[in-house]
């Protein structure tokens, strides 16, 4: 492993540094010689991209505040509008050059007024020529404030004429930030995302104390097994790690099993993390829902997620209505002669039908429909007779308001309004058939 | 004292002496290559536009006609540093010292005319003078400020010049009242002030109003980075070479000879085309030659073709090939089927039922190593590739849309996913089959 070596930097700090950082040594190496010694001028503008949490965040921080350089670091998230970003980069500057914790108020509305203060907050004798860094997070926010910002923090060494360095974390790429009649172009560097085996060394790090490395380090091997084919953020498997770990160590606790009996704490696991994947790595339930769940044992049939919640019951005719304006919406109305008439002809298929016919509607999304439409097929879905009474229409409004059907169009169109059924397949299906009714035999796509 | 600690000591000594040099050595360079706009550095290239430009502000300065210039090329091409260049010679000239005055503007910071009024009061000193009055229309303020300027015993007032960069920022303001009021003055006041613009935008004539474009002058100054690849070779040597005053004398004359060496290797000069034929502005170059001499320390002393080699490729990797790099194996399969949906529907905008038939379609048939995920888990990965930006709405998605449904199109072409698929760590091998034909398992 290249140890970190830097003229300008004790070996203290740099060992130091280097144990904070895991996996991340050849990155810091490139940040540090790019940095130079303290006096030396940089790149005016840096652009760090990588996936998330690769570690930009935290080794940009670490590698500031281990060496001491003078920064002033900012989220772009939180201080969303230009005057919050430029204020608290001052206020921050107040504290880096003068060292002391009290910050005055500071007023600063554009970018010209920015300019002019920075270059009178710099001037100090703690800072003695050293580069400060300006380090912005989630930069990508910067494209959404006004259009001067990203092209002047690119060059602010150039415009307030002072040896000062702007570093732009994102994880998004450079070519999607770049103006459109150009800027000054930043030096760009990636942090790679992990490999599994980095992943493996970073997860097994913070094992709890009373058991072994190993059995913990056999614990991620599982874990990743299951689950990094689908997801590779650190953060979230660390979170799924510390949630299962208890459940991993049930047969060692109850006495079932040793800890170096694999097959058993394996099959004792699987279900449990395959569960996992549905529910608490989707957000459905929440995680301390998830810990109480694993301390009662309970069935896992109990479990009611977030969407489970969206079945709702209701009346008879609203039922009916629900399965009308589905067929509406994914039936093309050529072919309603064909379904909802006692007598219909043959269906002459034209040529542009022909070209058209891969294409299932499922694919493509709900069509709207005119409210005539969804009243004839109701008539003739339901068996006995419904007279249009203003039941009926109230219904339609509540299946509105929640948002099974939407409303197309303007309030005011005078042809009458038109909907759209928001509902997927599986939650029609279920509907149908607590009416009795074969949905499947009267949608087109099933033909 | 013993030889074997004498000769330590002399060790050390050297040693000690050369990471000075190299300090002096990063430090002379990295300013170099950061400001390229000074008028420390050299101007290559444009000899007859300097020479223009020079002629241009004498004559305001001795002469006191007014003038107006744009001074037009693309990023990088050396504008701001033929301007200063020709200011720095400007005021060793001896009737000009003590009598121009420079107000320098940025369109990035002045992003209206209020602001702009403020900095010229400002840069011109005469806050005090205009103190709290309130001017009916920016031309009666511009007017007050000039007249100002006469006051003290001289009968006409000094030369003003002033510097618009960004000039393409100023025709959006409102009215164009900054430029039409300063072009005005340069055609007809008694004050004699000249106005240079710099920008990167070719057309800007055709941005300007049309009275504004009457006062100007339309004298432009081209910079078009007209060098060769040889002269490109001869900037490069130049811009690396050490200057005459170094302190240490051996360490220079060693490092000069180095760079003679390098500018005369094939690798070396191979990745300069490179360079050269991607974009010939010396900005570029600038980037490279620091990545490179930032990895010059005690150690390494001197350049190597290998380092530039590196530079070279950390600067021109393909970062989105990268960021697909680090995706999930479920991403991967998602990006793959809407490769396959772009190549079947020729382009047109799909949605994610349509990746999600096509990703079932290839788990049905041909897969062994993928397992069946679930339709939310596979939801996740997409809305991963949504925040990442790889795949892009077609328009921005509203709250009552269902999200399946939304139509977007892929940001990465064919070739690339193809290229970053031989890269992917542990792909698995039905993947990569699925990848390089959609057709094979009708």
């Amino acid at each position: 492993m290249p140890n970190l070596e830097h003229p300008a930097y004790p070996a203290a700090d740099l060992l130091r540094l280097e144990s904070l950082v895991p996996c991340r040594e050849s990155q810091v190496s490139t940040l540090l010689s790019i940095f130079g010694e303290r006096q030396h001028f940089s790149f005016p503008s840096i652009f760090i991209y990588g996936h998330t949490s690769s570690g930009k965040t935290y080794v940009m921080q670490t590698l500031l505040t281990t060496l001491q350089l003078p920064h002033v670091f900012v989220n772009c998230v939180e201080y969303f509008t230009s005057r919050l970003l430029l204020e608290e980069i001052l206020i921050q500057l107040q504290s880096c050059s003068s060292g002391t914790e009290q910050t005055s108020p500071v007023h600063c509305d554009t970018l010209n007024d920015f300019v002019r203060l920075f270059k009178q907050a710099v001037v100090s004798q703690e800072l003695q020529d050293q580069t400060i860094y300006i380090v912005l997070d989630r930069a990508e926010q910067l494209r959404e404030m006004e259009a001067n910002i990203l092209p002047a923090f690119l060059r602010l060494q150039e415009l307030t004429d002072r040896n000062v360095t702007v570093v732009l974390l994102s994880e998004i790429v450079w070519e999607l930030f770049r103006p459109n009649v150009g800027c000054f172009e930043p030096f760009t560097v990636y942090f790679p995302d992990y490999s599994i085996g980095h992943l493996q060394k970073i997860l097994s790090q913070n094992h709890p104390p009373e058991y072994s490395a190993d059995f913990y380090a056999a614990y991620i091997n599982i874990l990743l097994g299951v689950f990094y084919m689908v997801c590779r953020d650190l953060k979230e498997l660390r979170h799924l790690a510390a949630l299962n770990f208890a459940k991993y160590c049930e047969p060692v606790v109850r006495g079932e099993a040793n800890e170096r009996d694999t097959r058993k704490l394996w099959k004792n696991i699987e279900p449990h993390l395959k569960k996992a994947m549905q529910t608490v790595y989707l957000r459905e339930i929440s995680s301390s829902q998830w810990e109480r769940l694993q301390h009662d044992g309970g069935e896992p049939g109990q479990l009611k997620g977030l969407s489970a919640h969206t079945h709702v019951e209701l009346p008879y005719y609203s039922k009916f209505l629900l399965i009308a304006a589905y067929l509406a919406s994914y039936n093309p109305v050529r072919t309603d002669k064909r379904f909802f008439l006692k007598h219909h002809g043959k269906i002459r298929k034209t040529n542009f039908m022909k070209k058209h016919e891969k294409t299932s509607n499922h694919l493509l999304g709900p069509k709207p429909f005119p409210l005539d439409r969804l009243l004839a097929i109701l008539y003739s879905i339901v068996d006995n007779r419904v007279a249009p009474t203003a039941n009926i229409f109230s219904q339609i409004t509540s299946l509105v308001t929640l948002q099974l059907l939407s409303l197309v169009g303007q309030n005011d169109q005078l042809d009458g309004p038109r909907y759209k059924c928001t509902v997927s397949l599986d939650f029609i299906r279920a509907i149908a058939r607590t009416v009795n009714f074969d949905i499947i035999k009267y949608l087109y796509d099933f033909l | 004292m013993k030889p074997s600690a004498m000769s330590k000591r002399k060790l050390k000594e050297s040693s000690a002496e050369s990471a000075e040099s190299i300090s002096q050595v990063q430090k002379i360079l990295r300013e170099r290559f950061c400001h390229h706009f000074c008028a420390a550095g050299k101007l290559f290239g444009m000899e007859q536009q300097y020479r223009h430009l020079l002629e241009l502000l004498r004559r305001t300065t001795v002469h006191g006609e007014s003038n107006s210039a744009l001074v037009i090329g693309p990023r990088g091409s050396g504008k701001t540093a033929l301007l200063n260049h020709v200011l720095k010679d400007l005021r060793e000239m001896t009737q000009v010292r003590e009598n121009l005055l420079e107000v320098h503007l940025n369109g990035l910071l002045q992003t209206n005319d209020k602001v702009a009024l403020k900095e010229i009061t400002r840069q011109l000193q005469l806050e005090n003078v205009v103190g709290d009055k309130v001017f009916g229309s920016f031309a009666e303020n511009l007017a007050f400020l000039l007249e100002a300027l006469r006051k003290g015993n001289r009968t006409s007032s000094c030369p003003i010049l002033f510097v618009l960069d960004e000039f393409d920022l100023f025709v959006h303001h409102k009215n164009q009242s900054l430029l039409y009021n300063l072009f005005d003055i340069s055609q007809s006041a008694q004050t004699p002030v000249t106005v240079i613009g710099l920008t990167c935008r070719q057309d800007i004539l055709e941005l300007l109003e049309k009275r504004v474009k009457s006062r100007f002058s339309h004298r432009q100054i081209y910079l078009m980075n007209s060098f060769d690849f040889k002269q490109y070779i001869k900037i490069f040597k130049n811009q690396l070479s050490l200057p005459a005053e170094f302190p240490d004398e051996p360490f220079a004359q060693k490092w000069n000879n180095n760079v003679q060496h390098l500018s005369e290797d094939k690798a070396v000069q191979d990745v300069l085309q490179k360079l050269f034929h991607h974009s010939k502005d010396l900005r570029s170059l600038h980037l490279l030659l620091m990545l490179a001499v930032s990895a010059v320390t005690v150690h390494h002393p001197l350049l190597t073709a290998a380092d530039l080699q590196e530079a070279s490729r950390q600067h021109s990797t393909d970062s989105k090939a990268n960021i697909v790099h680090g995706l999930s194996v479920l991403e991967i399969c998602l990006i793959i089927a809407m490769k396959h949906l772009n190549e079947v529907y020729d382009g047109e905008p799909f949605n994610f039922q349509m990746v999600y038939n096509e990703f079932q379609k290839f788990i049905q048939r041909k897969a062994h190593s993928m397992y069946n995920f679930e339709k939310p888990v596979v939801m996740k990965a997409f809305e991963h590739l949504l925040q990442l930006e790889l795949v892009q709405p077609l328009e921005r998605p509203s709250a009552r849309a269902q999200r399946e449904f939304l139509l977007l199109k892929l940001l990465l072409d064919s070739s690339q996913i193809m290229e970053a698929l031989q890269l992917y760590p542990n792909c698995p091998t039905d993947v990569k089959q699925w990848a390089a034909s959609s057709l094979s398992w009708l």
